[in-house]
């Protein structure tokens, strides 16, 4: 016993909780748009992913002309706002109800739009800068410095959380989109025009995966490929929080993240096994999610 | 706009609905001149497919659905809510993740209209003590009686022409039954339209002078509540049962 605490190294065990927390937060951004999407609309939104690659190319074209990172963010998370819409009111809302259909016509606009992204980035990474007085070092006890960008992750994060659950608890869009998640036809029923309801949501939700992009791009680098990785873990963390709910896009993102870095940090040979064991147990025990209410 | 006596209120004519392969409303039609005019039938008649076709929530195969002479055929949900006809559904459909107060928010009048609106959220409450001692409590927190009266305001502040119920005093205890019943009254008096579709026969037959039974997805049987509660006989060959 003496022997193992001996052997725990805690200087590792929190830059790894940290990193976790980091990945956690950016998880949670991304993902939160994603449960957005998918609790509301039923729509599996396989373009997620693609959406937060779209917002990290056009931020980090707009810092690199403007030099303005703040710019960049508005710039990114505008472009995947207005190319979700753009999607929905083009080709999801043609489907509505029909959400197998949907869930492949979104894979399709994934894969052209990942080719299309290919053709114009190309296959190199890209890393935006962050503005000078986040590109340094936190002093903290035991892991002696941790750099800012990933702490300012967090804080974004959780300002964005906060940001969402006023959007969905004190505004007249977050009432209808609460009793959208409930019964839908029902909400239509009252005379609510459902449709525009799912444009909004579709651009907020996809302005966060644009938001992510640029967020991610970042602290972390943007490049092909990324745009499955963050379906893929949007999509469990969804299974695993429950769809359409906050505070379960926030539990999930934290248990992924946390249970990923761990994971590798350990046990590197089995550290992607961790979040589909997660996975697997949710949906044994508790199949609408941790949060997540039964359809 | 004053009502024309030769328009009626609601004007269903030869409405086909298929649910899959079954033909489950065949040919249906009914006018409601104005007040109120109660549906009866057994479980699995088609009384609540008939609600849902009016609302647009089923797609039509033939036939037409008119308010005060206004077509509404093949119009989307909203369209329908917004033409006039509040909607109480069959299991009250209350969101849970509405409070109460929040629930009458939502379909409040809002702006200009709030000021000429017969309901608004002040007088819901003024009306349902209960809801108003229950504003901050969720939809499914509720009593199935607190829940039927929600259900009842939503629809209300509509401020609808017509208000279509689907079974409104399921599953409720007999004095909340009274309850709804009385208000039921409450909402005659005040000129709005009601479509009743219910199970429970006295109900039925004390909210509305004028009864339709529907057997097997057709208009079987128009008569007066005064007849057919004095003909037992009517009773067993439509409902199967009788009231006493």
């Amino acid at each position: 016993m003496i022997d193992l605490l001996a052997g725990f190294n805690g200087r590792l065990f929190l830059t790894v909780t940290l990193n976790g927390l980091t990945l956690a937060a950016l998880y949670f951004i991304v993902a939160s748009g994603f449960s957005l999407i998918f609790g509301l609309m039923r729509v599996v939104n396989m373009a997620h992913g693609s959406l937060y690659l779209l917002g990290g190319y056009v931020g980090y074209e707009v810092s690199v002309l403007s030099g303005s990172w703040l710019l960049a963010l508005v710039a990114g998370a505008g472009a995947a706002a207005l190319a979700g819409a753009l999607l929905q009111k083009g080709i999801f809302g043609w489907m509505q109800g029909q959400d197998l259909r949907q869930t492949l016509a979104a894979i399709g606009v994934s894969i052209v739009l990942a080719d299309l992204m290919l053709a114009q980035w190309g296959g190199t990474a890209y890393q935006l800068d962050l503005p000078a007085i986040f590109r340094s070092f936190v002093p903290l006890p035991v892991v002696n410095r941790y750099p800012m960008p990933r702490l300012m992750l967090i804080g974004l994060a959780v300002l964005i959380g906060i940001g969402l659950w006023a959007m969905l608890n004190r505004t007249r869009l977050g009432l209808l989109i609460r009793a959208g998640v409930d019964d839908r036809r029902m909400l239509e029923a009252l005379g609510v025009d459902v449709p525009k309801v799912f444009l909004g949501v579709f651009a907020i939700g996809a302005g966060l995966a644009g938001l992510a992009g640029v967020i991610g791009g970042s602290v972390l680098s943007i490049s092909p490929g990324e745009d499955a990785r963050y379906l893929l873990s949007s999509l469990i963390v969804v299974i695993v929080g429950g769809m359409g709910s906050l505070s379960g896009a926030a539990i999930g993102a934290l248990l992924v993240a946390l249970a990923e870095t761990y994971g590798l940090a350990y046990t590197p040979t089995y550290g992607v096994v961790y979040t589909f064991v997660i996975m697997v147990a949710v949906l044994a025990v508790r199949p609408q999610g941790l949060m997540g209410r039964p359809a | 706009m004053s009502p024309d006596p030769a328009i009626p209120l609601l004007d269903v004519a030869d409405l086909d609905v298929y649910l899959g392969a079954s033909h489950v409303l065949q040919g249906v039609s009914l006018r409601l001149p104005a007040g109120p005019l109660s549906i009866i039938g057994r479980n699995g008649m088609g009384k609540t497919t008939l609600c849902q076709a009016i609302m647009g929530l089923v797609p039509t195969r033939s036939g037409r659905v008119a308010l005060a002479g206004r077509e509404l055929t093949g119009q989307r949900p909203v369209r329908i809510a917004r033409a006039g006809i509040g909607y109480v559904p069959q299991g009250r459909r209350v969101f849970p993740s509405l409070s109460v107060h929040e629930h009458l928010v939502l379909t409040a009048p809002r702006g200009r209209e709030a000021e000429r609106a017969a309901w608004t959220i002040e007088r819901v409450y003024d009306t349902f003590p209960r809801l108003a001692e229950r504003r901050g409590n969720g939809g499914a927190q509720l009593s199935g009686g607190e829940q039927q009266m929600l259900a009842i305001a939503r629809a209300l502040l509509l401020n609808p022409t017509l208000l279509v119920m689907d079974e409104p005093t399921e599953g409720l205890a007999p004095v909340i039954v009274d309850h709804v019943v009385e208000l039921l009254h409450t909402i005659n008096r005040e000129g709005v339209g009601l479509l009743l579709v219910e199970q429970n026969f006295l109900v039925a037959t004390s909210v509305a002078a004028r009864v339709l039974v529907m057997v097997n997805g057709r208009i079987a049987l128009e008569t007066s509540a005064d007849e057919i509660t004095r003909n037992e006989d009517m009773q067993r060959r439509y409902l199967g049962v009788s009231a006493h």
